[in-house]
Parts: structure tokens; sequence; C-alpha cells
């Protein structure tokens, strides 16, 4: 329950909203109590003298009271159930800003099938605590307080016997509603599972099918919609036994008022009618014990799946700014001084000085896993170096406001990603909607212009998720074009040309190299042909510099560079031989 | 009323009235369960009853005379009967809960071969996210129906039924006046059902694009970030949730009118029989006894019709979540595995295209006249510039799409006469993109194929990935994150490289496969492979020529179409296409001439 205290800042800002919706459920209540008030009038009337017009004001009464309690029903409804609704697409927007404020390293950790979940299947679980939930324990409430009120007008001392009972409801719903919640957490988690098997799954459909997986996968999937089953029946055995104990303790309460209050009445102390109509108040009470075992389970799954959601909302946005400087624009220097770094305390970078002078071309070559792109990915801070180990123009990059930072840096990422949209909209990603000379622009340096004319949509012409519909190199041409589109100061290639052929690499680092005279970049490549008109070659090696220098002075110093040159241009030779 | 309009209505009726029956197939396995618990609430109703009528008991037979002894045994009675309607009651929700449970497994597990068996191109019309929606949201919110729907309704129709008989018994015609309302009550059933229907699918479309959203941003939120784009990300998805929040909206306006109309129209219906029936007595024809049995039986009669439009809300919900369930069930795979597929007694690997022709979209054609063989045990390579076609053909290869002219043959066999297993676990795909899933690296170079530990590990010695595994924790057993996220793209492309090799295949497909490798590994495994491709036949794509200059044949590809072929040292000598890509990738000067597109600055 301590879980749901985080959605009172949100039922606090629809304070006025719920204030006139239970407003609303206090008439609504009233209201119902007037209908049989009236038909025993008009019965009683009958029996004595009636006239037709008499008649007619009674059925016009009846009427008129049922239309304005179905008004404030209404109104009820729509306020109540409708701020619920308020608040869920608040608390959706919230958990989706803070999401993208989470860095890298949370989505590692967490599946985006998970996260799904979370976001719509257990943001539905806290909804129902803030309509029905709410709705059902005000009228519960009103209900209750209404029917007790009139019992202890007749007896004081049965309704303390008829409450006895009752009480143990409390007890019974606080020991059942622990329990519930923890069960429903756990159905919720699998649920989870669930749904990121599946995501997974079928983001994976090329691989599934060329492996003949299919019925693996549903085995695996059968297995997790299995225990879903379990998990769900451990839950619907507390369910199934929470709302009839409920209902045990109500018959509890009538048969105490039938035996005491029947001996209070032998003994002459009450009288029949009193016995009664106690009775049928206590038959009033039916309903609100009932709904307490509804509500209950309301709560607790909802507290349950809060605390879920809160587990994404109390993750730390770890890369933001802090104490920042003024820094307008970033010019392009960047320097790494001694700088180390680890996942986890699995080191991957050690002892790391190299600077790039604004405006210089720097490349990066090494055997794969030696950390190349993960020394890039700490330029626009996908990962965070640790501090006074990586300055930008002079700035250690944590005190560079990270939207200058990013907004200066353009990166061609190793993996492609792109969206679900238009090739023009993928291009213009990072540039304002209307500046369509940059789409084109960029395009044409990537070489993607070609393959766009081709297609009979042109720049309107929809992807795939991912890119699923377009080439290997399409994709990765798109990417690159996507980065240079803002015209950053500072460009990352990533092995950002590692699916494209020769002939089209060459066109688009002869663009490039217009693009380049003026901007610092960074090209980290497993292809001599792509490095070696760099201002410098930096070798990397399990993390550490091994070789720095121009092309001439690697070959000259006769190392892994040197050997990588000899080793693509022996192939040749050996053919030409 | 149109009549166009009344055509619509009577097919929509058909058409909700097909769905629920083919949503009731679902319960046809669990019929005992459904009869117990159908059982189950009559007693629950009946054992019910006995707490009324012992309190009658209690005061007829002993309070007036004042016998509290006997009161004590009413009492015990009432525990009793208590306990009895506890355990039934118990048993009843457990079993329509477990029944409702067992059918959503039942849905989901269908639903999940059904994706498992469509074809590749339905993927890249459909987003993950919204599929996942038919998986997990949908299929829930059909739950209500089995778990509170169903059964009830059948006690409802039975008491409704019941209590009509009886006011028809008791007095024709002021039964018939009672039921005069009914019109009333189908017509505002109607205007509820359109309406409701309406926003109820409009809250399931909206939800599978707030789904579909969200499994793309948060698979990209890195791009977004790079690019910061978040903002705008946040935007957008604010407009996503105001349409589902607004689309709830809509329907609660709905609800909220449904039930005090219905309401009103009880009230409407005690007052015609106030105004009607206390005219009569007025005129001596009814007793004043009549009237309030009367009374009472409409407020009872009423109390299953709200009851049933409770349940009617929720099959409306339930039928806008089944018709996207049963749309995706019934979206036809069309790549369709043959009827009586043959079953090659040993697959050779002999492969050959004839006169393929092939377009993703219509109009648009990808590949054209491709004629290719390959013999058993011999290698072909696919060049060509990016997007000349080459992935498509290996996609035509693996029936992850069938061309729309000519064939594509194994071992002289047409593939869509071959069975579809037997022709995919003949092939092993290193594929241009790599997926990597969460599990361990064992499990992502094995998957589910029952491949031996030995096998596994010298599959990754092949490509050279063995060295890295060990060094990460856990070495074979070590997590690997979703997409293999915490491993360098290198060392992910060894793996899926791996998972090909390992599950030994007669033909292997690279679609560069070694693209993000260093140097110095690609040729190792250049090395290592001339000896495992040792009889198999082989299909290799790549940029980088080094790589494909020892096979047998080189296939250039250009726009879709095949322009060159022959082995490398022909096609040397023909100066063509390929001896251009080949000058440039080995030539080691500046390149003589800058392309126009150098010239284009931006605006
Ligand atoms: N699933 C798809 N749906 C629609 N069009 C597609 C799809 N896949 C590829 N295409 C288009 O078909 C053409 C050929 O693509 P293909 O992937 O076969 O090229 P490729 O030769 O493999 O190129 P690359 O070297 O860049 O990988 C491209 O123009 C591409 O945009
Ligand atoms: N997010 C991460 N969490 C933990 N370890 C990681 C992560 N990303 C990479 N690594 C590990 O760090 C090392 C360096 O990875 P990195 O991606 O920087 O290599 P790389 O030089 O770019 O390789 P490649 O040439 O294959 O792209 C690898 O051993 C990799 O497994
Ligand atoms: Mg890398
Ligand atoms: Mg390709």
């Amino acid at each position: 329950m301590r879980e749901l205290r985080r959605l009172i800042p949100y039922l606090s800002r629809h304070r006025a909203a719920l204030a006139w919706g239970l407003l609303c459920l206090l008439l609504t209540v009233g209201l119902s109590l007037v209908t049989p008030w009236i038909l025993r009038h008009a019965v009683d009337d009958l029996t004595a003298e009636l006239t037709r017009r008499k008649l007619y004001f009674y059925a016009l009464l009846l009427l008129l009271a049922v239309a304005v309690e179905g008004v404030f029903r209404f109104a009820m409804r729509r306020i109540l159930i409708g701020a619920s609704r308020e608040i869920e697409y608040e608390i959706a927007n919230d958990l989706f800003a803070h999401m993208t404020r989470l860095s890298a390293r949370f989505y590692q950790a967490n599946r985006v099938g998970d996260l799904m979940s979370r976001a719509t299947n257990d943001l539905s679980a806290v909804r129902q605590v803030l309509g029905p939930g709410i709705m059902y324990s005000a009228n519960t409430l009103a209900t209750f307080c209404g029917a007790v009120t009139l019992m202890s007008t007749i007896s004081v001392h049965l309704l303390l016997v008829a409450l006895l009972p009752l009480t143990a409801v409390a007890l019974v719903v606080s020991r059942l509603g622990r329990v519930i919640h923890d069960r429903s957490e756990e159905t919720q988690a699998q649920l989870s599972e669930l749904s990121a098997l599946v995501q997974e799954n079928l983001t994976g459909a090329r691989m599934v099918r060329a492996f003949v997986q299919e019925a693996h996968e549903a085995q695996r999937f059968e297995r997790e919609n299995a225990e879903y089953l379990r998990r769900n029946r451990r839950l619907i055995l507390l369910i199934g036994g929470l709302f009839p104990s409920v209902q045990v303790m109500m018959g509890l309460s009538a048969i105490a008022v039938l035996w005491i209050g029947g001996r209070l009445v032998v003994a002459g102390d009450m009288t029949l009618g009193q016995f009664v109509a106690f009775g049928s108040y206590l038959m009033m009470l039916v309903w609100p014990t009932i709904a307490v075992g509804w509500v209950v389970n309301i709560v607790e799954r909802g507290a349950a799946s809060m605390g879920r959601i809160g587990r994404i909302l109390d993750a730390p946005a770890e890369i933001r700014d802090e104490e920042v400087d003024e820094v307008p624009a970033v010019k392009g220097e960047i320097e790494f001084r001694n700088l180390s770094f680890a996942y986890d305390g699995h080191p991957v970078l050690s002892a790391i000085d190299l600077h790039v002078k604004a405006g210089t071309t720097v490349a990066i070559v090494g055997p794969t896993g030696s950390g190349k792109s993960t020394l890039v990915s700490l330029i626009p801070r996908i990962f965070d170096a640790p501090e006074g180990t990586l300055f930008v123009d002079g700035h250690d990059i944590r005190r560079i406001p990270l939207a200058t930072l990013r907004g200066g840096v353009g990166l061609v990422p190793q993996e492609t990603f792109l969206f679900s949209d238009t090739v023009g909209a993928n291009v213009g990603f990072a540039v304002p909607h209307d500046n369509r000379d940059s789409v084109v622009w960029a395009s044409a340096i990537a070489q993607l212009e070609r393959d766009v004319r081709e297609f009979p949509e042109r720049y309107e012409t929809l992807v795939g998720e991912r890119g699923i519909t377009l080439s290997g190199g399409q994709k990765q041409r798109a990417a690159l074009a996507r980065a240079l589109a803002p015209d950053p100061r500072i460009l990352i290639l990533d092995d950002a040309l590692s699916s494209v052929d020769t002939h089209t690499e060459e066109e688009i680092l002869a663009g490039l190299r217009g693009v380049m005279r003026s901007r610092t970049t960074l090209i980290v490549s497993h292809r001599v042909s792509t490095v070696k008109d760099a201002d410098l070659i930096v070798v990397l090696r399990e993390g550490r510099v091994s070789e720095r220098g121009t092309h001439d002075d690697l070959i000259l110093a006769g190392g892994f560079y040197a050997d990588l040159y000899r080793r693509q241009r022996l192939e040749q030779e050996m053919e030409d031989a | 009323m149109s009549s166009r309009a009344a055509t619509e209505e009577r097919t929509a009726r058909w058409h909700d009235l097909r769905l629920l029956l083919r949503l009731l197939r679902y319960l046809r396995p669990y019929r005992t369960a459904v009869a117990a618990s159908l059982l189950l609430i009559v007693a629950a109703a009946l054992i019910e009853l006995a707490g009324p009528y012992l309190t009658k008991i209690a005061i007829d037979r002993h309070i007036v005379i004042g016998d509290a002894d006997g009161l004590a045994r009413i009492a015990a009675l009432y525990l009793a009967a208590l306990v009895g309607a506890f355990g039934v009651r118990f048993a009843q929700t457990y079993v329509m809960h477990m029944t409702g449970q067992r059918v959503m497994r039942d849905m989901r597990r269908q639903l999940f071969g059904h994706l498992q068996r469509l074809h590749v191109g339905f993927f890249d019309r459909n987003p993950v996210g919204r599929l996942m929606t038919r998986v997990t949201n949908d299929v829930d919110a059909i739950n209500e129906l089995f778990t509170s729907g169903l059964v009830t309704v059948f006690g409802d129709l039975v008491s409704l039924f019941g209590i009509m008989g009886v006011m028809l018994m008791m007095n024709v015609r002021l039964a018939l006046v009672t039921f005069s309302v009914l019109p009333l009550f189908f017509i505002v059933t109607y205007w509820f059902r359109r309406g409701a229907r309406r926003s109820f699918r409009e809250v399931r479309a909206w939800l599978a694009r707030i789904n579909a959203f969200l499994q793309e941003n948060l698979s990209g939120m890195s791009v977004v970030q790079i690019f910061r784009q978040e903002e705008r990300r946040r935007r957008e998805f604010a407009a996503v949730n105001r349409g589902h929040a607004d689309a709830n909206l809509r329907s609660i306006f709905y609800y909220a009118v449904f039930y005090p109309a219905i309401e009103l129209l009880a009230a409407l219906a005690i007052a015609l029989i106030l105004v009607h029936g206390g005219g009569r007595i007025l005129d001596g024809v009814l007793t004043l006894g009549a009237l309030v049995a009367f009374i009472q039986y409409t407020e009872r009669f009423w109390r299953p019709i709200s009851d049933l439009s409770e349940k009617f809300n929720v099959l409306q919900a339930a039928m806008a979540a089944s018709e996207r369930i049963f749309d995706l069930l019934d979206a036809p795979p069309e790549v369709i595995p043959p009827e009586r597929p043959i079953i090659l007694p040993r697959v050779e690997g002999r492969l050959s295209f004839e006169g393929v022709s092939f377009a993703y979209r219509t109009g648009v054609p990808v590949l054209q006249d491709i004629d290719l063989a390959v013999e058993p045990g011999r290698s072909l390579a696919l060049v060509g510039a990016t997007g000349a076609g080459k992935t498509s053909i290996v996609s035509l290869l693996t029936r992850f799409y069938d061309p729309q002219s000519g064939r594509v043959t194994l071992d002289g066999v047409d593939i869509r006469e071959l069975d579809l297993a037997q022709l995919r676990s003949s092939l092993a795909l290193v594929l241009q993109d790599v997926h990597l899933v969460s599990g361990t690296i064992a499990s992502n170079i094995r998957l589910g194929s029952p491949i031996s530990d030995e096998r596994v590990q010298a599959a990754a010695r092949a490509v050279h990935a063995h060295r890295f595994i060990d060094s990460l924790p856990g070495g074979y057993d070590a997590e690997v994150r979703e997409r293999g996220a915490t491993l360098s793209v290198g060392q992910k492309q060894l793996l899926s490289f791996a998972r090909a090799l390992a599950h030994d295949p007669r033909i292997l497909v690279l679609d560069e496969a070694t693209s993000s490798v260093d140097t110095e590994t690609e040729a190792l495994i250049q090395d290592a492979l001339r000896v495992l491709l040792r009889g198999r036949t082989s299909i290799v794509i790549a940029h980088r020529l080094s790589t494909v200059q020892h096979v047998d044949e080189i296939v250039v590809m250009h726009k879709g179409r095949i322009r060159e072929r022959g082995t490398h040292g022909v096609l040397l000598a023909l100066r063509g296409l390929y001896w251009r890509l080949y000058q440039l990738q080995y030539k080691d000067q500046e390149p003589a001439r800058p392309p126009a597109s150098s010239a284009v600055t931006p605006a």
C-alpha cells in the first residue's frame, strides 16, 4: 500500500474534480433512498383515499427522483472515472518522460518487453485503483455509514453485536491483502516475462525462421505461459477465498442478530418490528461488505503494480546536467586525459591519452572488442567517462550542457537503428521539420540520394521497424545522412561504412572530405582504405593505445597497422601474381 | 433509421454473433468445468435463499412464542448454510476464473503459434508492439467475459424468464404494461451498443499504437538521446497517450449514460404500474396486495436486465478485443508449406535459380531474371553495389519470400514443394542483421537445437570467438542481454557466425558475415572455413573482395540483375564492374575523380 503514496500528488492535482465526483456520489446514494420512500407513501395512500391526480403525482415524482439521481450518477461516473483516466494519462506521460532520461546502462539491464508491460499492464492496474477503486470505496463507505446510523437508532447494543463479526473482515482483509499484493506482483512480473519473450521472438522473426526455431520458441513460450497460469492460479485461490469469506462474516452478523436479537425480543427488550427493521438494515450492508473484498483486491493489485512502475521512476537518470558551465556551442577539440573506463567493474579502456585538435581527422583501428566503440561513445556521453578524463574544448565533458554537447556531435553508431517512419523523416531526425535542404544535402553526401531516387515515393517511402525494408547498406547510409544533416562540429563514424561496397564507400569518403575539412572527425574502421588519409591514426589493442601516427609513420613502425596494411596489400598481390 | 444503416446493423449483429460463437468455441475443452460452474451458481443461489427463510421460521416459530432454545437450533442451521455457501461460492469462483485463465492461455498459445507460422514479410508491415498487444493486452481483455460474464448471464436469463412467467400468470394486463417499456430498452441498448462498440474499438487501436510506439522508442532510446529528440518523442507520446485517454473517456460517456437510462426505464415501468394498477384499484378490479407484489416483481425484473446490460459492456469490450485477435489469427501465411511436401532422403546441396523475378512491392522489381546454379560442395559469391539485391536472393532461397516468377530449386526440386523445415535446416545463415537474444553465449549459438557443448565450442573456435568468450565471466555460460547489448558488434557477428557453423548445414550462407570483424580475425576465419566448407555448398556475400576471391564462381549484381559472372581471374580480365570494384579497393593512391556530390554544400 505504501507504493500508492506516489499517487498523492496526482490526486491532489485533481482534487477539485474528485471533490465534485464524491459529492455527486453522495447525492446519488442519498437519492437512491428516495424511491422506496415514494413508493411507500403511494401504497399507503392507496389504502386510504386516493385520487387519480395523486396517482399521477406520485408517478411523476418517482420518475423525477430517478431522473435526478441518474443525472448525478452520470456526473459521478464521468467525473470520477474521467479523473482516473486523466491521471493515468499523466502517469504514462511522466513515465515515458522519465524513460527518455534514462541512460544506455538502464536499457541494457531492462528488457523492452518488460518495460512496455509496466507502462501498460501495470499502469492499467493502477488506474483501477484510481477509478473504480475510489468510486466503490466511497460508495461503500457512504452506504455503510447510512445503514449503521439507521441501525443505531434501533439498538446500539445489537449494532455492536452485528459489527463484531464485521471487524473480522478487517482482519481477513489485512491478512489476505498482503498476500494478494505479493502474488499479484508475481503475476505481473510473469506477464512482463511473457511480453519480453514475445518481443524478442518477433523482432528476431528472420532468425527464428532461418534456424527453424519455431517449435522451440513455441515451447519456450508455452513454459512461460504455463507459469503465468500457475501464478494466476495462486492469485485466484486467494480471491476465490476472499469474497466468500467476507460474505461469511456478513452471515455471521446475521446469525448474531438473529440469535441475540431474537433473545432480546423473547425477553421483551425489543419489539418484533424493531427486530425486523434491524434485519433489513443489516441487509443494506451486504453490498458494501462484498465491495470491500473487491476494493481490497483492486487496491492491492494496484499497489503491487505501482511498485513495479515506481522501480522505473526511481531509476536515477545517470547521465544528466549537474553543474554546468556556460558553453554556447561546441568547437570540436577533444582530449582524453589518462582515461580509464570499465563496464560494471569490467575494465575496457585504460590510460588513454589522446588529443584531437579541432578540425582534424583521427582514425581508430584495432581488433574486435578492443574498445573502439566504447571510446567514441564516451564523447556524446552514452556512457560517462570518469571525471577529469575527457575534455571537449577544454571543458570537462560533464560541465558542458548535455544538449549543447550532443548537439555538437554527430554519431553514426556501429549498429544502425532507424525508426518506422519515412526515409526523409529518418534522415531529418535531428533537424527542424521544414529543413528539406539539409536532408537532401546529407543524403547526397551519404550517397543515399541515388537509392531514394529509385524509390517510388522518394523521401516519403516508409521504412519498416528498425529500417527492415531497406538493404543493409541503405540503412547504414541513412544513419550516416541522419548524423550529417544537422551539420555537427564533431562527426563520429563508428565503422559506419562496413555494409557499403567499395565503390560507394569511395564516393562517400570523397564527399565527406569536403565536410570533414572544417570538422573534427573520428573514424573507426577495419579498412585501411577508410583510415589512411587521417591526420592521426590510433591503434587500440585491449583497451590501450598501442600505436599512433600517420599512415606513413605507422607503416614504418611495423606494428599492428603495418600488418593490417600488409595483409590487405598481400591479398591483392597474391591475386595479381 | 435508413435502410442502409439497418443493413449495417444487421450485419454488425451477425458479425457479433459469429465472434461470440467463435469465442465460445474456446470453452469446449472445459465444458465440464463450465457445467460445474453453472450447477454451483444455482446451488449457491439456493443456499443463500435459506437465510431469509430461516429468519422467517425463527420469527414465526420461535421468537413470537418466546422459544429461545429453538432459536439456537435455527442459528446453528444458519451457520451450516453459511459454511455451505462459502464452499460453493469458493468453488464456483475458482472454477470459473481458472477456466477463464485456461482459455486465455490457449488463446495466447494459439496466437504465438500462429505468429511463428507467419511469413517474414508480415513483420515488415506490422510493428512488433502492435502484435505484442494482441498476445498480451487483447487476450486479457477477453478474460472478464469468461470469468464474470458467461455463467452469470445464464443465471440472469433464467431468473428473467422466470419472473416474466410469474408476472404473466399473476396479471396479464399489468404484465403487458410492464413489458411495454421493453422496446425502449432495446432502443437504448442499440444506441449504447453502437457507441460503445466504436469507442471500445478505438481504445484497442490506441493501445496498440501506444505499444508500438513504446516498443520502437524504448528499443532505440539511445538514438533518440544522441540526436536530442527526447522532447519531441515526449510530445509524440503524449499525443498517442491522449488519443488513448480520449477514446476511454468516450467509452465512459456511454457507460455513464447507459446505467441511469436503464434505471429510468425501470422507474418508468413502476410509474406505469402505479398509474395503471392504481387506477384499476380505484375501479375496484385489482387488490392492493397484487399491486404491491407486482411492483416488487418489477423491481426484480429489472435487476437481471441491468445485470445483463452490465455483462453487455463486458461483452462489447471483449468483442472489440477478440475482433483484433481473430484478425491476426486469420492473417494467412503467405509462404505456405506444401500440403504434401517432398522430403529429400539426403540433401546434396545443388542450388539453382531459374528465371527468378521478385518484388517486395508490386511495381518495384528488386530481382529480375536471375539464373544461378551452384553444384553441391561448390561455392558462389554474390557481389555488387549496396541495394543490388544480394540479400534478397538469400531471402528467396530460405523462402522468407516467394518469387513472383521463376523458381528456386534445391537438388532439382522446387523449394516450394519441399518440406519447409527440411529446406531451412539444410541451410544455415549468417544474417546481415545480427540478432542475439537474452540468454547465455552457449544458448545463442545453440538456440533450441540439440547441439553438444563440444560442437558449440568447436564452432566458436573456428570463428576465433573462443578467446573473447573465455575472457567473459562464466565463459560459455556468460549472460547475454537482449540483442547482445553488452558485446561489441564484431563479437556479436562472430557469435552469429558460430551459430551458423554449429548447426552443421549442407549449405552455408554468409551475408556480410565478417563485415564488422577485424582483418586479422577475418583472415583466420577464412583459413578455418577452407576446411569447414569442404563438401558443403556455400554462398558468400561480401563487399570486401578479399573474402570472395577463392570461391568457384563470382556473380556480380547490379540493380537486381546479374551483370557479370565467372572466377576472379576471368572477371578481372573482363575489365567490367568487378574489375572497377577491385581497383578501387586495392589501389593505393588518392581517388582521381571527385564525385559530383561533394560539390553540394549545406543550405
Ligand atoms: N523487406 C523489404 N521490403 C521492401 N523492400 C525491400 C525489403 N528488403 C529490401 N528491399 C529493397 O530491395 C532492394 C534490394 O535490397 P537487398 O537487401 O537485397 O540489397 P543488398 O544487395 O543486400 O544490399 P546491401 O549490400 O546494402 O545489403 C533495396 O532497394 C531495398 O530497399
Ligand atoms: N555495454 C557494455 N557492457 C559491458 N561490456 C561491454 C559493453 N559494451 C561493450 N562491452 C565489452 O567491452 C569490450 C569493448 O567493446 P567495444 O564495443 O568498445 O569494442 P570495439 O572495439 O568497438 O569492437 P568491434 O570492432 O567489434 O566493434 C568488449 O569486450 C565488449 O564485450
Ligand atoms: Mg565497435
Ligand atoms: Mg544485404
